[in-house]
């Protein structure tokens, strides 16, 4: 199974993230906002990040960015997690490198879903 | 009689409906039940450290594996003659349920007797006792193998009231 | 799969709540006029978590709530709208309404729904004025369902070039087919047109191009959905696959669904429906998918009734299952996490060394035994403190209600104030912390009210307009330090003084020091207030504030300057579940009195002991007489001795008040941890708790405070008779 990186700020997504993706046996490493995940990101390969677009430290367009500009994330599948409000936050993110979204709020079988759809 | 074992073995068969299990004890030569349920162990009596401003028949607490726990002189609660504590004398200690929940209480008893089946058809209520305290602590008497039991309700038996602090000043201090 | 989300609330309870109080202390730093984008991003952030989890979560009225609230403050992060008073004023509101409706579903009570609403009209009054690009809802999604739910009679033709740098966004062609084969039947034709010469490739770029078939009863916006995330990393074709005729969706149950999409689609729907974590797009996609299948629209209709009932289903089991789950938790840093694990590999190592030392010991590794169980020691009083250090947390969580607090009743009262405050990363217990809040809040409100003047007053008195109000924390020894010290008007003595003889709490003759007066604030029914406002008149007196701080084994000290101000000065125990204890004898029992009471133990002089009136005994300590307490009488004990000389004095203070304990002997000085009595039992006077020696017997916890008021019920009230009396000849 897949190994992981979440980055959100707020806990209780990243608890519903986690459980999810624990629950359908992947390997997921949590990071509390950009910082955190790039710097994680960078102690052990991922094989898919999910991030948060709103984050304090690092914003996920950001993380993005930086993510890409990595030897070893230039092709990693990034996935954004975004809100309707924020639409424009898509195609910003999409410029930035980031693979695709998931439009919040997404229940546990739209995310296992569309992590299938980049993993395989 | 190990009553350990006792507990253990009687908790484990099935019990007919209508009928409830009691541990008796003795004291002043009557005996006396309370539900097995509400019995969380039985245990030799050892010293306990007295607390203050408390009635007489509170002997004081004692370490429960890390619980603080009040013992109760049941005697000294029904206002019988007290005894000297001997090698039969034992704590039982009750789970006890009162305003602000479950509650971990001591009593301290002659010794422990029996558990016996009694069916709830055969539990009369107890006469009126008069101006006695105590006539409502009693939840009713059974009659088992031809001796009568005064089943006790733990609950009321220390209810929060009757651990009410003595704030009276001690009449001997200085 | 089905999850269960309310696992989850408590979590997004407690970061919502910790979101609020950032939002509002932000709120309350952000200057009028003031466009600090980061300040702003603060609120807005916070906002949006709480709006995106309320809607994952389920809590439709709190997303509804928060939208409104979201678009304003985008509004304002963007620059298009400017930040003044009103605005902050309504976002303060909001945050307001934001905790009520929060706290009610979580305590699964009601809200004021009507302030709720109320509120809600402002912001979108707000909103309506300004008037700018409101972000669009989805409801366009129903619009362009239309071309979109064109179904080919046969199936598609898809011209897929991706541009060189797809790869780089994470996406995969691949992928994207196996996703079109599990739709209906595929086969692709790859072009290599424009594949470059082996040693001109680039194997990070992409330089094929595809053109696929699919067949199936599958609509365009299923393909597309598809291609979704590659639009403009690519060039795209969609093409019906046979000159067969297409199909529109106008027959009679197709009307219906798309009258079903648009009220799905609609916010209102949905947030009636307490919030359905489906979005309205899923909700139309699924309508398209059955209506395909030419299956009535009814069933379709129904699917998404029966979630929603089931929703709500789940609703009330949560707010059951919240209420019974909400034993209090607490949020550890993962530095406090990591500490402890280091803590407890250290201990197994330990432990295993002591195992092998113990599994074939004699006297000559004696001193290796020794070492192995000092290291216990230390393991242990490290981890002990660690896990001790879980429960602290800075004081800014008690201190960050009031730059709010003081912001709006500053406003009620007319003045003018700058509040200050120091030390919030002080840490301590949070039980502690809860338990002090209160208090807190009686003590700023009453300097508001009764400590610093009105600006008119102020300038009078030649002081600056603005007063000041600082909240200071510390730590001293081992405890918490809480100063709350205005520059207003001081503590009227004569004030005081009058209603105290008035009330009858002193005589008229006594003379007392300015301590003592000041000291008189905090007697049961004492209050100066002339008029009772309804900010400070709220029958909880200065007495309730000193028991609560009592309770918590603190003390609560005044000092005050005629014109200067006036400064409260708290101490608290930096936590309940430690104390550091004299262990004390009496006859067979041991005492633990906490250290930070003891003033000093001596050896009893009898020249220096007093009998007055013949019963009450007090020690002459320097200039001081100190009531003595025989504490075996007290307790009821039986002690070694009743000769003063041949024991011991401890010197203790509580409740403003030294006396002399007497005491059989004094044993040594350690930590112990506290349980409370009442558990089982009940509050015992004079006895704070109990704790278990290193024998396994049971010692009780003296508390001083208690221990003082019943001695003066048995020695008479020395406070203001022979004891007072006493000191006065001695004075003269």
């Amino acid at each position: 199974m897949a190994k992981i990186l979440t980055a959100d700020d707020s806990a209780s997504m990243r608890q519903m993230v986690t459980f999810t993706l624990k629950g359908a046996g992947h390997e997921v490493v949590e990071a509390l906002d950009g910082k955190d995940a790039l710097q994680k990101a960078q102690k052990a390969q991922a094989d898919l990040v999910i991030t948060d677009v709103n984050m304090p430290n690092l914003d996920g367009i950001s993380l993005v960015k930086a993510l890409r500009s990595l030897e070893s994330y230039k092709f990693t599948p990034i996935l954004l997690l975004t809100t309707e409000s924020a639409l424009e936050k898509k195609q910003e993110g999409k410029n930035a490198g980031a693979t695709g979204w998931l439009v919040k709020p997404f229940n546990p079988d739209q995310l296992l879903a569309t992590v299938k759809k980049v993993l395989g | 009689m190990d009553i350990g074992e006792a507990i253990e073995a009687t908790s484990g068969q099935d019990v007919a409906v209508g009928t409830e299990q009691y541990l008796t004890f003795i004291m002043a030569d009557e005996e006396y039940g309370v539900d097995i349920l509400r019995v969380q162990e039985i245990k030799g009596w050892d010293t306990a450290t007295p607390l203050p401003n408390t009635p007489t028949y509170v002997k004081g607490v004692i370490n429960l594996r890390g619980t603080i726990v009040p013992i109760i002189d049941l005697r000294q609660r029904f206002g019988l003659d007290t005894v000297p504590y001997g090698p039969t004398t034992v704590v039982i200690v009750l789970k006890v349920l009162g305003e602000i929940g479950q509650r971990i209480v001591g009593i301290v008893v002659d010794a422990v007797s029996e558990v016996y089946n009694v069916s709830t058809d055969d539990l009369k209520t107890a006469p009126d006792f008069g101006s006695s305290v105590t006539t409502d602590v009693v939840k009713g008497l059974a009659t088992v193998e031809e001796k009568m039991i005064i089943v006790l309700d733990v609950d009321q038996l220390l209810k929060d009231s009757e651990l009410v602090i003595d704030t009276e000043p001690h009449s001997d201090a200085l | 799969m089905s999850f269960d989300l309310t696992q989850f609330l408590q979590t997004f309870y407690e970061e919502s709540f910790e979101g609020l109080d950032a939002m509002e202390s932000a709120l309350l730093n952000l200057d009028v006029g003031d466009t600090d984008s980061e300040t702003i991003n603060t609120i807005f952030r916070a906002a949006h978590s709480i709006k995106g989890g309320s809607a994952t979560f389920g809590l439709g009225q709190v997303g509804e709530f928060t939208h409104g609230l979201e678009t304003l403050l985008d509004q304002m992060r963007d620059g298009r709208r400017s930040v003044d008073q009103q605005a902050v004023d309504l976002l303060l509101r909001s945050v307001d309404c934001l905790r009520e409706i929060l706290t009610a579903l979580k305590d699964s009570k009601d809200f004021d729904a009507e302030r709720v609403a109320e509120v809600g009209k402002k912001i979108e009054a707000a909103l309506g004025v300004e008037d700018t690009a409101t972000p669009v809802p989805p409801n366009d999604v129903a619009a362009t369902e239309g071309a979109a739910s064109i179904i080919a009679a046969k199936g598609w033709e898809i011209s897929f070039r991706p541009h060189v740098h797809l790869f780089r966004t994470g996406n995969d062609p691949v992928r994207m087919f196996r996703e079109l084969e599990s739709m209906g039947a595929l086969s692709v034709v790859v072009d290599t047109a424009a594949l470059p010469p082996f040693a001109n490739l680039d194997p990070e770029e992409s330089y094929l191009a595809w053109g696929l078939t699919l067949e199936g009863d599958i609509t365009k916006t299923q393909v597309e959905e598809v291609f979704e995330w590659v639009e403009g990393d690519c060039d795209l074709t969609i093409e019906p696959m046979a000159v067969d005729e297409t199909v529109e969706l106008e027959a009679a149950p197709g009307v219906e669904t798309q009258a079903v999409q648009e009220k799905a689609s609609t916010p209102t729907a949905e947030a009636e429906n307490g919030g359905l974590p489906g979005s309205a797009e899923t909700v139309s996609e699924q309508t398209v998918v059955e209506t395909k299948h030419s299956s009535p629209a009814l069933t379709s209709v129904a699917h998404p009734v029966d979630e929603r009932q089931e929703q709500r289903r789940g609703d009330d089991d949560r707010r059951q299952s919240t209420k019974s789950a909400d034993s209090g938790s607490i949020r550890v840093g993962i530095t406090k996490v990591d500490a402890l694990i280091n803590m407890v590999g250290e201990l197994v190592i330990t432990q295993s060394m002591l195992n092998q030392l113990g599994e074939d010991f004699d006297m000559s590794r004696l001193a290796k035994l020794q070492e192995g169980l000092t290291q216990l020691e230390r393991n242990t009083r490290e981890l002990q403190e660690s896990v001790m250090q879980i429960r602290m947390l800075p004081i800014s969580f008690a201190f960050n209600r009031f730059p709010r607090m003081v912001h709006d009743l500053s406003q009620k009262f007319g003045k003018k104030v700058e509040l200050r405050l120091s030390g919030e990363q002080t840490e301590l217990d949070k039980t502690v912390m809860e338990k002090i809040g209160d208090p807190l809040v009686h003590l700023v409100r009453n300097s508001l009210d009764h400590g610093l003047e009105t600006p008119e007053a102020r300038r009078e008195l030649g002081k600056p307009e603005t007063g000041l109000l600082h909240l200071n924390a510390y730590h001293q020894g081992g405890n918490i330090v809480i100063e709350i010290s205005d520059d207003g008007a001081g503590l009227n003595k004569e004030r005081i003084l009058a209603k105290a003889i008035e009330r009858g709490l002193v005589s008229e003759d006594e003379n007392l020091s300015d301590e003592r007066i000041y000291e008189l604030i905090f007697q049961a029914g004492f209050s100066t207030a002339e008029a009772v406002s309804d900010i400070s008149g709220r029958g909880v007196g200065m007495d309730v504030v000193r028991r609560n701080i009592k309770d918590l084994g603190g003390t609560i000290d005044v000092t005050s300057l005629d014109g200067r101000g006036t400064t409260f000065t708290i101490r608290l125990p930096l936590t309940l579940a430690i104390l550091d204890g004299q262990l004390v004898r009496i006859g067979e029992e041991t005492y633990i009195i906490p250290l930070v009471s003891i003033v000093e133990s001596l050896q009893i002089r009898s020249e220096n002991v007093n009998i007055i009136t013949g019963k009450s005994e007090v020690y002459q300590l320097r200039d001081n007489y100190l009531p003595i307490v025989r504490l075996y009488a007290l307790f009821d004990q039986v002690p070694d001795n009743t000769v003063l000389e041949n024991g011991l004095l401890v010197v203790v203070e509580g409740e403003g008040q030294r006396v002399g304990l007497f005491v059989d002997d004094l044993l040594g000085q350690q930590q112990v941890v506290i349980k409370s009595l009442e558990t089982n039992y009940q509050r015992v006077e004079g006895v704070s708790g109990a704790t278990i020696l290193g024998d396994g017997t049971v010692a009780l916890i003296l508390d001083i405070g208690g221990l003082i008021t019943c001695s003066r019920r048995h020695y008479g009230n020395l406070e203001n008779t022979k004891w007072a009396s006493a000191k006065r000849t001695a004075a003269a």
